[in-house]
């Protein structure tokens, strides 16, 4: 395994992109809030995220039985599901006959990707079919190059604050940017991640098939022209696009959607930024901090509207409300004309509710992050009887596809984006697994409440689980007590050390048994925080037991080992020391 | 503890915190009572350190009923987020200071009713003593709060400089003949913040837009004199308008009619400063500074005449000051102060000028104590860096003298044995209280200092 070394050091300087779903299709995580959308159809959960991870989650089946409140989770089933003849390609890597691989993938995003992987080492033999480029929107055009991006704004903004550097004692005159150079270093980095991404593909004997899939019929893909190959099973993992609402015309240069503003073509001195969730988010981290003013233009009453409530307001005190940045809430964009003979980008903006013209905005650039629309067209799902759900591949709890009538179609499975159940891209990466751990012979379903979400604004957002309003919501239906517990970074006093102390941490749990239903952070190194709850949630570990576990002091980390020793759980620990260990 | 240290609220020890934190209560006690039955709420001291503090959110509305022990208000200080609660029973009755308003340690954010009848009555009140509350702005409620606390440097004030209006021409294409306004995102908010009236002001940004720029133009022209708006009438500006003064106006208006009680007169005098040059240009490296070496120069040749470092404050006795404190002027952002070299015969040049520099960054940052800018005993004001030659200061009442410094210059000079020489000579102007200081007196201080300048090595120790 010598590339493994390799990759998972690539592996840990990737990162995501977070995008906001097109789509009203709800993640497993969004219930109620029916938006009216006409420019943001955003459920704001379907976020899409990046993460390269060889393998992540090793669920066992118990470990579900533990986490019983969650809706996605389903106990273990005994019943085996369709088509169960997976054993005849188990053991030796050996094809039957009629089939060129044991499986197809199609598409090489994060999300095949990590299927692939993990094929590979279940021993299928494996083939992957590229329409593009390897490493899909994640690594070319999402969370990689943005991750970039977002580095160089971070170090922007900590240089420019004199108060900041003053505190720290340190002198700093003048700091600038190269903007072709910024741009260069995103696009070196997706070039890296790319190469890594190919390279540890080629290295397990996964088949890079290069042309765009379609399906021709049960267990046959077209791939290129002409080509045809035969798979005993074969996942859908096309991705999405970014969705731009009509009325908008997008020019590449003066109207824009992510894709281009990841090359960072220019630095527009106002730019306007249709949508407030991830991407918009991010973005205005990235423009103000290189010198642009911001403008958000959101159809839904208020801004950040996919985080929990008391975050996305604290959110809005340190991210919006004292950087160079309005907004205007509840209204649509109609109509967006890019910038051409003289004239600057106009917006025209109706009310949300009313319908009735508001404003025309005159702005030097708009950048267009109302969400993303799965990528399906041409996939030859007619073939085979199936029907998009506007432009999403409907699919059961195990990824499986079904068709127009409703039946499940045997040997198909879609993953990712295109299914639009969670619109990012560790949770593609996820249900690859899921998938493959189904075809190879073990029952597996994902459970979506655990996987994490973050934003990666400064300081960083992150989240995983339900919302305080959700959680509440739950319980009134369930009938059980939900707790609220929160520490603040200004406590903490690595936090304090790096002069960072704005943040807050937020647990949402059951006081009677000590469920973790959800946990939000806005801070420093947020994203990297999130995963003790992540990995809680998803070994259903209860706050009795986590917070008896350590943390190195003085480390950010203590932000969580506080959270989970606020709470204030009935419950007794279930798993004392069984052996003391001597030292 | 609360009850002896009257105050309404106590910050409790919130959720949010673990850390044992100890706050120093200021005490808001009833200064200002309306009646025994209307409480203020003022804002807590947090942490030691805390001067001012930013509503986060008010946990309770206005005419809410309030029990002791509540939490009422969140503070944001420069440590942390803290519940706020009520050691009183009451009605709130009026927010003064909304979410996101700032308010410095001690002043009223909110005020507390007994009963519910005593509610208007103290809205009235709020009302009444011009403590706006305008549901509209957030910014007006905090700025009020804040003006309403006596800035530090108002008060040595001695002149403000008249600031240029920018003229724009462009007008925006799709700002329909003027009707719409188009403003940047920060350009608003800065408009906001400073109070222009964003229809006033033109647009310098692409199209006519209105940027940053220009709404700092704006401020800075509507806070300088108003014969300078006036001038400037072309620019948008309504001529012939009345425009009532700012603080630091009217702190500047009574400063300098107050001068006119005192009869002063000047003494000019020419110094060469060819050997101060050459120590400066020795020293510099060092990190010592012309204004420290001025300074230092004054200190000294103020040691030899007590009387020019005297003051009059009643016209019937003066004061020979103990210590030799030399004020230096300082234009700041929109303003003048005058941090204080204290003893600065005392102190050497070394420590003088680190001690100027750290003074006149705390000026920067709107730091400095009381102490360190009211007490000084002789002014120095220099203009030189402008190129200004020679001009003429008023005195700033309560010291006895001020000397205007003008640049030092390449002179042709003609000397007593005949022949003509290049020297730098700089020329300063003495304004003193004729009261007390006499025309020898300020002839043989300037003569002195010349002898200083023109030979410094006093100056070093």
């Amino acid at each position: 395994m010598h590339y493994s070394a390799a990759f998972s050091q690539a592996a840990t300087s990737a990162t995501a992109v977070p995008t906001i779903s097109g789509s009203r299709h709800v993640g497993a995580l969004h219930s109620s809030s029916s938006s009216c959308t006409l420019l943001i159809p955003s459920k704001p959960i379907n976020l899409r995220f990046c993460g390269l991870r060889r393998e992540a989650f090793g669920f066992s089946p118990s470990a579900f039985t533990r986490c019983s409140n969650s809706q996605r989770v389903q106990l273990p089933s005994r019943r085996r599901f369709k088509g169960s003849n997976v054993s005849a390609s188990l053991g030796d890597n050996g094809i039957p006959k009629s089939f060129d691989y044991d499986l197809i993938i199609i598409g090489a995003g994060v999300g095949g990707h990590g299927a692939a992987l993990h094929a590979v080492e279940k021993g299928l033999k494996t083939a992957i079919i590229e329409g593009d480029v390897v490493g899909g929107t994640c690594v070319n055009r999402g969370c990689v190059p943005s991750k970039a991006l977002l580095a160089v704004s971070g170090r922007m903004r900590e240089l420019q604050s004199e108060h900041h550097m003053k505190a720290l004692g340190l002198q700093v005159h003048a700091a600038g940017y190269d903007r072709q150079g910024v741009a260069d270093h995103a696009n070196n980095l997706a070039t890296k991640i790319r190469n890594n991404l190919t390279n540890s593909m080629k290295a397990l004997g996964v088949d890079i098939l290069t042309g765009v899939g379609t399906i021709l019929g049960p267990q046959k893909v077209k791939f290129g022209t002409d080509n045809i190959v035969t798979a005993k099973d074969i996942i859908i993992a096309t991705g999405s696009v970014p969705f731009v609402p009509k009325g908008i015309e997008v020019d590449g240069k003066t109207v824009i959607t992510s894709d281009h503003a990841l090359k960072l073509e220019f630095v527009p001195d106002w730019i306007a930024i249709v949508g407030s969730g991830y991407i918009g988010l991010e973005f205005s981290d990235v423009y103000t901090a290189l010198g642009s003013e911001v403008t958000f233009i959101e159809a839904l009453d208020q801004l950040m509207p996919g985080f929990d409530p008391e975050i996305g307001k604290l959110a809005q005190r340190v991210l919006v409300n004292p950087r160079k940045i309005d907004y205007h809430t509840g209204v649509f964009a109609t109509k967006i004309t890019p910038a051409k003979d003289g004239k600057p980008v106009t917006i025209e903006l109706i009310d949300a509710k009313t319908k009735e013209p508001k404003d025309t905005l005159e702005v030097d650039a708009a950048l267009i992050a109302t969400g993303r629309a799965p990528f399906t067209n041409g996939l030859g799902l007619e073939n085979i009887n199936v029907v998009t759900q506007r432009g999403f591949v409907p699919v059961d709890e195990r990824m499986r596809v079904t068709d127009a009538n409703g039946n499940l179609v045997p040997h198909l499975y879609c993953i990712g984006d295109a299914n639009g159940k969670m619109m990012l891209a560790h949770a593609a990466s996820a249900q690859g697994i899921s998938v493959v751990e189904q075809v190879t012979g073990r029952d597996h379903v994902l459970n979506h409440l655990s996987i994490p979400a973050a934003c990666f604004t400064h300081p960083e957002i992150s989240m995983v689980g339900l919302t305080e309003p959700q959680a509440r919501e739950k319980a009134e239906k369930e009938g059980f007590e939900v707790s609220v517990a929160k520490t603040s970074f200004k406590a903490n006093t690595k936090a304090l050390a790096e002069n960072e102390g704005e943040g807050l941490a937020k647990l949402i749990y059951r006081p009677d048994n000590g469920e973790i239903l959800g946990v939000h952070i806005f801070g420093l190194h947020a994203a990297d925080l999130i995963h003790e709850a992540s990995n809680a949630i998803a070994l259903g570990t209860r706050i009795q037991d986590i917070k008896f576990a350590v943390h190195a002091h003085p480390t950010l980390s203590e932000v969580l080992d506080e959270l989970f020793k606020a709470a204030k759980v009935k419950d007794h620990a279930s798993n004392p020391v069984s052996e003391p260990v001597a030292v | 503890m609360a009850h002896l240290l009257q105050t309404t609220f106590l910050p409790s020890s919130s959720p949010l915190i673990r850390q044992n934190q100890t706050h120093i209560l200021r005490i808001s006690g009833s200064r200002t009572r309306v009646s025994a039955k209307i409480r203020e709420i003022f804002m807590p001291a947090l942490s030691s350190t805390m001067t001012e503090g930013k509503i986060v959110s008010w946990v309770r509305s206005e005419g809410d009923k309030l029990c002791k022990g509540e939490s009422v208000v969140v503070v944001e200080s420069d440590k942390a987020d803290m519940d706020v609660e009520t050691f009183y029973d009451g009605y709130l009755a009026k927010i003064m200071v909304d979410e996101g308003g700032v308010a410095s340690v001690g002043s009223a954010i909110a005020l507390l009713a007994e009963s519910e009848d005593e509610i208007a009555e103290a809205q009235a009140k709020a009302a009444a003593s011009g403590s706006p509350s305008s549901p509209a702005s957030e910014t007006s409620n905090s700025a009020a709060v804040v003006a309403a606390v006596p800035h530090p440097q108002l008060e040595k004030v001695k002149l403000a400089e008249p600031a240029a209006v920018t003229v724009g021409s462009a007008v925006h294409p799709a700002s329909e003949g003027g009707k719409r306004i188009v403003a940047s995102p920060y350009a608003k908010k800065l408009a906001n913040e400073l109070k222009v009236e964003l229809a006033r002001v033109v647009g310098s940004g692409p199209k006519g837009r209105i940027v940053a720029k220009d709404v700092e133009a704006e401020a800075a022209a509507a806070a300088g004199p108003a014969a300078s708006v006036a001038a400037a009438g072309p620019a948008g500006i309504e001529l012939a308008s009345v425009v009532p003064f700012t603080t630091m106006q009217g702190a500047v208006s009574r400063n300098m009619v107050e001068s006119l009680a005192v009869p002063t007169f000047r003494v000019g005098y020419t110094i060469t400063t060819d050997a101060l040059d050459a120590l400066y240009k020795k020293i510099k490296s060092k990190g010592v500074t012309m204004t420290a070496l001025l300074a230092k120069a004054t200190a000294l040749a103020l040691v030899q005449h007590p009387v020019v470092n005297s003051s009059c404050r009643d016209g019937n006795s003066f004061i020979y000051n103990s210590s030799i404190n030399i004020a230096v002027a300082v234009a700041i952002d929109g303003g003048l102060i005058t941090p204080v070299l204290q003893d600065a015969d005392k102190a050497d040049i070394y420590t003088l000028s680190r001690k100027w520099k750290e003074l006149v960054d705390k000026a920067r940052a709107k730091l400095l104590q009381p102490h360190e800018y009211n007490t000084g005993t002789f002014t120095l004001s220099n203009l030189g860096m402008f190129g200004v030659d020679r001009f003429d200061a008023i005195l700033p009442p309560g010291t006895g003298a001020i000397m205007a410094v003008g640049a030092s210059e390449p002179t042709v000079v003609a000397t007593k044995d005949g022949r003509i020489g290049m020297k730098n000579q700089m020329q300063v102007n003495v304004t003193a209280d004729h009261r007390v200081i006499y025309g020898a007196d300020l002839a043989s201080f300037l003569q002195t200092l010349a002898k200083i300048i023109e030979d410094p090595r006093d100056l070093t120790f």
